[in-house]
């Protein structure tokens, strides 16, 4: 029988990289186990809940009863310099900033795929819900996981194709439920550890507002609350502590529901408004990546996701330069944030995507 | 993962044990089980055991056999030989002034530092320089009336630097202060003849020397003041209770045996195959310097720092090429703060974060040197590359 390729598993010590190794060895790889130790904040209880010594133990642990070899790696300092720092900026400069989609692009898909390679491994593996195909005379694609309520391609739309052509996506082809059902079949000791939710880095409050208020003291600077006519409604603590679309904690008296719709950075206000206000017709996007390495020549439809957990909404994409689209909804939509990422999906392939400007 | 072969260069985290020593302790788990308290015939059995394993260390630190006690690892010889004394001495005499190095393994650190923090000793850190050595001159200036123990490590376990125990040893005899050194890393290839040395107390574990894991011994110079840290029925001489572990204590005394018999041949075959890979090293990869004491250091001992390169994935990719080493101090959680003993001989953040320790051992070859040596440029190279 033919050896199998060497496979880095970047591991976690959650439920999900866990099995994606155990699969991998079942598969037949010669596998890896690579942990990334990142920066994170220095909790009291040091409770944080990513890489923290009881992760890395839990990893090592599953590693161990897998039988695979297991290595730590630090990544601090690249990791707070490619993603807080500019996680701390996007906010102070009023944006809503994702970092799991820089991190994917500059620390997991980056720091660690070089050091796998370097290591003598042919791909790079993660514990992701999506898939990476090849099929023949075609680009490398990125498609949406086959449980739609964990699919993470959205986080993965800035892979090129030669970070595709090295990763394994393990868990694509399966739910959620089918990957803590292997996890118990395979005496796992994080069958039953709940999903992460929060950004890895955060205190144990999980609350990014308290990290910036610790972290970014100038992110608190009281402003008006404003509506769409300039009428002052209240006053904010810091635009920072707000994201668009956002209804509960604005601390206004309203006769009726008011969401955020805008921060005005010259001004330093809130704006607010109605339900029927709140609602936006289309978006622009720079810092694109294309999946296949080219923009589309032409105009095209596509469904389009604004946020992490949104679901996909049919717009129609105009290509602006190599780096910027704009998206037309078929109907208006709310919730676009600038910082956030605007990916494209045709079915489901992931076109690729980029991150939403202030315009 | 498909294994290559694997070759170990760790001998000082760890050693195998010797066969010789396996087949002495064998019949001491199952025919010659007896407790060495009891009154019959197995006890008196056990007892024998247990003072014929104490009569062949006393031949080594050259004292009387009620100067060696048995304890679990060299890390509790450390911990009885700080609190012990430290604690009587206080007492006795009121000495309130602890004398280390900031070099010391952290079974000695720790401890000064708990007896510093919860019975309000001063802990003092003797400088070293910069290969790691202690200046007979700063320790007399520092020296007091009310030192209540020196404890200055015997040969570094990091960057193998061998300290000029004799000597310091009679500085603090002179002044009527207790003298502990750490031999774990020594015991393997050096003199432990507490005459020489000077010391009232010396900390060694077996598994530094083909030895079981799990079991140590600490000479303690009569009339020691010292008490007890572990208290209970009394066993060696009233300062370690506990049911003594015949059978590693039979195979901590066979191992130092064999260690101390072939001192000289083990040290001929390492040593030259060390220096070639010192040599080899430093001329045939840039930006790197040795650490520790170049000749004063021991015989199976070689440590670098290589600048730009995290000692992590060094050890990782040298681990999936199938070289076990590692970067001094353990750090498998991935949290390679600079080491504490490297950044006290001035050694800088950048350098001190690419650090690498080889230790060869009785079962190294001159083949897997070459191999090594043929692996680590490359693999310095890519990760420079990559950073």
């Amino acid at each position: 029988m033919q050896q199998k390729p060497v496979v880095a598993i970047a591991m976690s010590g959650g439920v999900d990289s866990s099995v994606a190794a155990a699969l991998l060895v079942k598969q037949g790889y010669s596998v890896i186990g690579m942990m990334l130790k990142l920066w994170s904040e220095q909790g009291e209880d040091q409770s944080n809940r990513c890489c923290t010594p009881d992760s890395i133990a839990l990893a090592r642990r599953v590693a161990s009863i897998i039988s695979i070899p297991f290595y730590v790696l630090d990544a601090r300092q690249i990791f707070y310099d490619h993603v807080i720092q500019p996680f701390i900026d996007g906010y102070a400069q009023n944006t809503t900033p994702n970092p799991c989609v820089v991190c994917n692009r500059s620390i997991r898909w980056k720091f660690l795929l070089d050091h796998a390679l370097s290591a003598g491994a042919e791909f790079l593996a993660t514990g992701h819900y999506a898939r990476v195909i090849h099929p023949s005379q075609h680009a490398y694609q990125l498609l949406l996981g086959v449980d739609p309520s964990k699919d993470q391609s959205y986080v993965l739309y800035v892979l090129t194709q030669n970070q595709l052509k090295h990763a394994l996506l393990p868990l694509g082809e399966f739910t959620k439920q089918e990957v803590r059902q292997m996890a118990h079949q395979y005496n796992l000791p994080v069958a039953d550890l709940p999903d992460s939710q929060d950004l890895c880095f955060l205190g144990a409050d999980g609350d990014y507002r308290n990290f910036l208020a610790r972290y970014a003291p100038q992110t608190q600077n009281p402003g008006p609350i404003l509506d769409l006519q300039g009428k002052v409604l209240g006053t904010h603590q810091g635009l920072a502590f707000f994201t668009i679309g956002q209804r509960k904690g604005i601390n206004i008296s309203s006769p009726v529901p008011m969401y955020v719709l805008a921060k005005d950075s010259i001004q330093n206000a809130l704006i607010v408004g109605t339900r029927e206000e709140s609602f936006q017709d289309h978006l622009i996007a720079h810092h694109t990546n294309w999946i296949d390495g080219n923009p589309p020549s032409t105009d095209f439809n596509a469904s389009v996701k604004i946020r992490y957990n949104a679901h996909r909404i049919a717009g129609k994409v105009s290509i602006i330069d190599d780096s910027t689209f704009s998206v037309k909804f078929e109907k208006p939509v709310t919730d676009i944030a600038p910082g956030q990422s605007a990916v494209l999906y045709n079915g489901d392939i992931c076109l690729g995507g980029g991150v939403i400007s202030a315009d | 993962m498909v294994k290559k072969k694997q070759v170990y260069l760790d001998y000082a985290a760890t050693t195998p044990i010797d066969p010789r020593v396996m087949q002495a302790m064998m019949p001491y788990f199952s025919e010659e089980f007896g407790n060495p308290s009891s009154y019959h015939y197995y006890g008196q059995s056990a007892e024998n055991a247990l003072e014929n394993a104490r009569d062949k260390v006393a031949k080594y630190f050259q004292c009387l056999s009620s100067e060696v006690i048995f304890t679990s690892c060299g890390t509790e010889s450390d911990n009885l030989a700080l609190r012990g004394t430290a604690i009587q001495a206080l007492k006795e005499r009121g000495a309130s002034h602890i004398l280390i190095t900031p070099v010391e393994h952290h079974a000695v650190t720790r401890t000064a530092q708990q007896l510093s923090k919860f019975y309000g000793f001063e802990l003092e850190y003797l400088p070293v320089d910069q290969l790691g050595r202690v200046n007979i001159d700063d320790l007399i200036t520092r020296i007091r009336q009310d030192t209540a123990i020196v404890s200055i490590i015997y040969a570094n376990n990091e960057i193998g630097t061998i300290n000029p125990i004799g000597a310091i040893g009679e500085i603090c005899r002179s002044r009527g202060v207790t003298f502990h050194t750490d031999a774990v890393q020594a015991g393997a290839y050096l003199s432990l003849n507490v005459n020489s040395l000077q010391t009232d107390l010396v900390s060694i574990g077996a598994h530094k020397f083909y030895g079981p894991k799990g079991i140590g011994a600490l000479y303690v110079r009569q009339g020691t003041s010292i008490i007890p840290a572990q208290t209970g029925g009394g066993q060696e001489f009233g300062l370690r209770a506990g049911t003594q572990n015949i059978p590693y204590i039979v195979g901590l005394a066979e191992a130092l045996d064999i260690a101390q018999t072939e001192r000289e041949n083990r040290i001929r075959s390492v040593k030259h195959l060390r220096d070639h890979l010192i040599g080899t090293i430093l001329e045939e990869i840039s930006d790197v310097q040795l650490t520790g004491h170049p000749d004063e250091r021991l015989p199976n001992h070689a440590s670098f720092v290589f600048y730009g390169v995290d000692g992590n994935a060094l050890l990782m990719m040298l681990d999936i090429e199938g070289f076990a080493c590692s970067s001094g101090s353990a750090c498998k959680t991935g949290n390679p703060e600079p080491s504490e003993v490297l950044s006290s001989l001035g050694i800088t953040h950048d350098w001190a974060l690419g650090s690498l320790r080889v230790t060869l051992g009785n079962f190294t070859t001159a083949a897997e040197i070459e191999e090594f040596l043929s692996v680590l440029p490359k693999v310095i190279s890519k990760l420079r590359k990559i950073r």
